[in-house]
């Protein structure tokens, strides 16, 4: 079989592996849509709540929801929400925009926070800002992160009150393109820092010991006896090198970042699929969420693709020996 | 600064200084978020709330419980109760510039009639006729007092057929983008996010409303919408019932609260008993458990004294609650006497027995927080308390509605005229297995059930309010259900806010009145 065919397989049996968990997982839970309609309703009478089950199909045995649902998705439908009867791709659509600046922010500001403390420290390992650098972000990652959030919400948003509270946007409006932007951003910038909080420990902590693994390698000490900067030695020679474990992480961490994301966003009210996959689970809504799930797993699985072009940029020596390497590990 | 109405210092200043806030906005922040907008067949606040700012009705109410002209200029019962007539007023317009006809009313009360969870306001409605475009002519089985409340905007939103009649109403597009002949147009609904009014300039009310935009913005919880006004962000959050919030809303610079309006909702908070399980099918065990909880301590410390007492199974503020009642004044020694009786002896460490306790999940006061006062309380009297949290809705929900569990406390909402709230919670033919808010007590007594029937169809008021009182007195007598407290249900504003919603029917009502002070 081609890698290219093999690839696509596993991809499309891993989205069926995720479909079919997922779909039983959340029958699991107790009660159903209709359950929460009726809540939010404040009680109905026997026969609109069986008229409603039984245009949901949930009065259908739990195998043949399975099917129909797994025979729509094939062709491309992904259902109407229970809650909002409205089409979940157009939902998803609306909320997936929010959740890629959110996800694309946390990465952007950990990556680089992340790698320039572990340079950092890396070359003074046993200096005063090592140590204050290594506490932060030990404490970054070890505090939950609703917590986290919270705290940034007291003190920039309520005692100094430098940013928004909530959403992505302020609803009363906003004059032209550039000043949507800027709003956006200073919206953008509590959710961020929150979400990164959790990886910048982990990107600082693997950039140091990979740097300190490079550092002492034959070719450094070549670029150091020819002359060259240090400056040019860690920037041009070594962070090439050192770099390769943080990338992989970034690939790998992708899953983690959105299940963080599902706390930040709501902690912040942010507008995404996180805050509105966590609604679904409470409002028992399948369709909406089965389709963050399936499509979150997606994005999981091509950010990993992404990760292995990426290396092969880097560094040109990996290429299909190591990936057959993890294909054999996976 | 906000609200600067001045012109000339608006054109000094630049238009992005002062941006939206020349014209009259209001951002009201809710927790709730509407899965559709269409009160005809979505009852609840979180649709009521912007249902009826889209949508107007035949009658709206006043404070006092007096109903008042809205589409309906006027109406007439006939002697023997059996038709009601409207007059509808002339010029009234939908938001597309349709006009609003007989036919649309005709309509609107069917499509409630057929879809609307609370079966029982338009039950007895046999036919509608409309003899001309602007009469409407509602005939009955029997005399039904409830129909003029369920004549409210918070029941029966007029329609317009054109739009509403096409295929089955629940999958219209319509629902979610909702165009009636109420104060505000529909502009845009961001899912659980925001939701975008704009002013009807054609509202068939003259001079109103006065607000020229109504933005809601969806909080994803209480803490964060009270940050957000404490700010300033937001100029209306309506029906706040956690304590704490209402609390730090109430300290905080440039915000009001008001608890004015609202009975009509009439939300009873209630420890609910499963009658037909040991030892709770026993009305002394039941008594002795309403005894032994200290009101006062309840309603002012835990509940910050924002709740009001509620002794019976109508809301206290309405006019047909009797305040001739079996009010369980503390007293733990007739607990005591009462479990004696009823053959609870205590164990060698003074145990009776174990009484689990659910509570709704969503409010820590009424809630989590009551049962651990409930354990301490109980405790006295030999009672051992265990709570059984649920970690959302639907697993308490579905606990409850299939009679799986001792005792649960419950907020249970009146929706005005018993016959639409009340009776479901007491009438022994509303015994239904899996379904929440139906008599998941399994409370029956034949009398109660004889009382409510003759009073849902009693035309003299003075005597349906007799029976209503005893059926009070009995209910409160067999305990099937301790009453607690209303929910303290808050709305809170920015200073200069004006004209609020304070009818029964609180911001479930239209905000034509609503405006910034000059």
């Amino acid at each position: 079989m081609p890698p290219l065919m093999s690839r696509f397989l596993s991809f499309a049996g891993l989205l069926l592996a995720v479909v079919v968990l997922n779909f039983l997982l959340i029958q699991l839970a107790p009660g159903d849509p209709v359950s929460v309609i009726v809540g939010e309703m404040g009680g109905a009478s026997e026969e609109v709540i069986a008229a409603m089950r039984a245009e949901y199909g949930l009065d259908k045995p739990v195998v043949v929801q399975l099917a129909i649902y797994i025979g729509k998705i094939l062709t491309g439908n992904f259902g109407f929400s229970y809650y909002f009867r409205e089409p979940v791709l157009t939902l998803i659509l609306d909320r997936l925009p929010a959740t890629i600046i959110l996800v694309m922010a946390s990465v952007l500001i950990s990556v680089t926070l992340g790698t320039l403390m572990g340079i950092y420290s890396a070359r003074r390992p046993r200096g005063i800002l090592s140590h204050l650098v290594t506490i932060f972000s030990l404490a970054g990652y070890s505090a939950p992160v609703f917590w986290t959030g919270l705290m940034l919400l007291i003190l920039f948003a309520s005692t100094f009150p430098i940013f928004p509270v909530s959403g992505m946007t302020n609803v009363r409006g906003t004059d032209g393109v550039v000043a949507h932007m800027l709003d956006v951003a200073h919206h953008l910038v509590l959710p961020a820092v929150t979400l990164a909080s959790i990886y910048i420990a982990l990107y600082s902590r693997l950039a140091r010991a990979s740097m300190l693994d490079v550092l002492g390698a034959d070719y450094i000490r070549t670029a150091r006896a020819k002359g060259l900067s240090e400056r040019r030695v860690i920037y041009g020679h070594a962070l090439r090198n050192g770099l390769i474990p943080v990338v992989t992480m970034v690939g790998l961490q992708m899953g983690q970042l959105m299940a963080g994301a599902v706390l930040v966003e709501t902690v912040f009210n942010w507008p995404g699929l996180g805050r509105l996959a966590y609604e679904s689970i409470l409002r028992r809504d399948y369709p909406t969420l089965l389709a963050i799930l399936f499509f979150s797993a997606m994005l999981v699985m091509v950010a990993n693709i992404l990760t292995d072009l990426a290396y092969a940029r880097i560094d040109p020596r990996i290429g299909t020996r190591r990936r057959k390497r993890r294909g054999a590990k996976t | 600064m906000k609200f600067l109405r001045s012109t000339a210092l608006a054109a000094l200043l630049g238009a992005a200084a002062v941006g939206a806030s020349a014209e009259e906005t209001l951002i009201v922040g809710t927790v709730n978020t509407p899965s559709n907008l269409n009160g005809a067949i979505q009852s609840g606040i979180a649709t009521a709330m912007v249902s009826t700012q889209i949508f107007a009705s035949p009658l709206r109410y006043d404070a006092n419980w007096n109903p008042q002209p809205y589409l309906a200029e006027s109406w007439e019962t006939s002697e023997d109760g059996l038709t009601v007539t409207l007059h509808l007023v002339e010029g009234a317009t939908f938001h597309d510039g349709t006009p609003v006809t007989a036919e649309d009313v005709a309509f609107s009360i069917e499509t409630v009639k057929e879809n609307h969870p609370f079966t029982t306001m338009l039950a007895p409605v046999t036919s509608v006729d409309t003899p001309d475009d602007r009469t409407v002519v509602i005939h009955l089985s029997h005399p039904h007092p409830a129909l003029l409340l369920a004549m409210s905007p918070v029941f029966l939103p007029v329609l317009p057929e054109h739009i509403y009649g096409e295929g089955p109403i629940r999958e219209n597009p319509a629902n979610l983008a909702p165009i009636g002949s109420g104060p505000f147009k529909f502009v845009e609904y961001t899912k659980g996010e925001v939701i975008r009014l704009e002013k009807n300039e054609d509202f068939f009310l003259e001079g109103y409303p006065k607000l020229d935009k109504v933005i809601f913005q969806i909080f994803s919880d209480e803490p964060n919408l009270t940050l957000a006004m404490e700010r300033g962000d937001v100029d209306y959050a309506p029906f706040l019932s956690d304590v704490r919030t209402i609390q730090r809303l109430d300290k905080a610079e440039g915000v009001s609260i008001t608890t004015e309006g609202g009975d009509g909702i009439g939300p009873i908070n209630w420890l609910a008993f499963n009658t037909k399980r040991a030892p709770y099918d026993d009305k002394r065990v039941r008594q002795a458990i309403g005894y032994a909880i200290n009101k006062d301590f309840y309603l002012n410390r835990l509940l910050g004294g924002y709740a009001h007492d509620q002794t019976g199974p109508i809301i206290n503020s309405s006019p047909l609650s009797t305040d001739d009642v079996n009010h369980y004044d503390f007293d733990l020694a007739k607990a005591e006497e009462l479990l004696d009786e009823a053959g609870l002896v205590p164990d060698a460490d003074g145990t009776r027995f174990t009484m689990v306790v659910d509570y709704s999940p969503g409010s820590v006061d009424t809630g989590r927080n009551f049962v651990e006062y409930l354990r301490s309380q109980l405790r006295q009297i030999g009672i051992d308390v265990e709570a059984r949290p649920s970690p959302d809705f639907p697993t308490w929900a579905q606990r409850v509605g299939n009679w799986d569990f001792d005792v649960t406390q419950d907020a249970v909402f009146n929706w005005g005229d018993p016959v639409i709230g009340v009776n479901r919670t007491y009438m022994s033919d509303n015994i239904r297995k899996g379904v929440i808010w139906s008599n998941t007590q399994q409370y029956s007594n034949p009398k109660v059930d004889e009382l409510l029937t003759a009073a849902a169809t009693e035309t003299d008021p003075a005597k349906r309010a007799a029976l209503y009182a005893e059926f009070q007195k009995i209910v409160v007598e067999d305990a099937p259900v301790i009453f607690l407290s209303d929910l303290p249900y808050t709305e809170a504003y920015k200073d200069g806010l004006e004209g609020l919603p304070t009818t029964i029917w609180g911001p479930a009502a239209p905000w034509d009145q609503m405006h910034w002070a000059e």
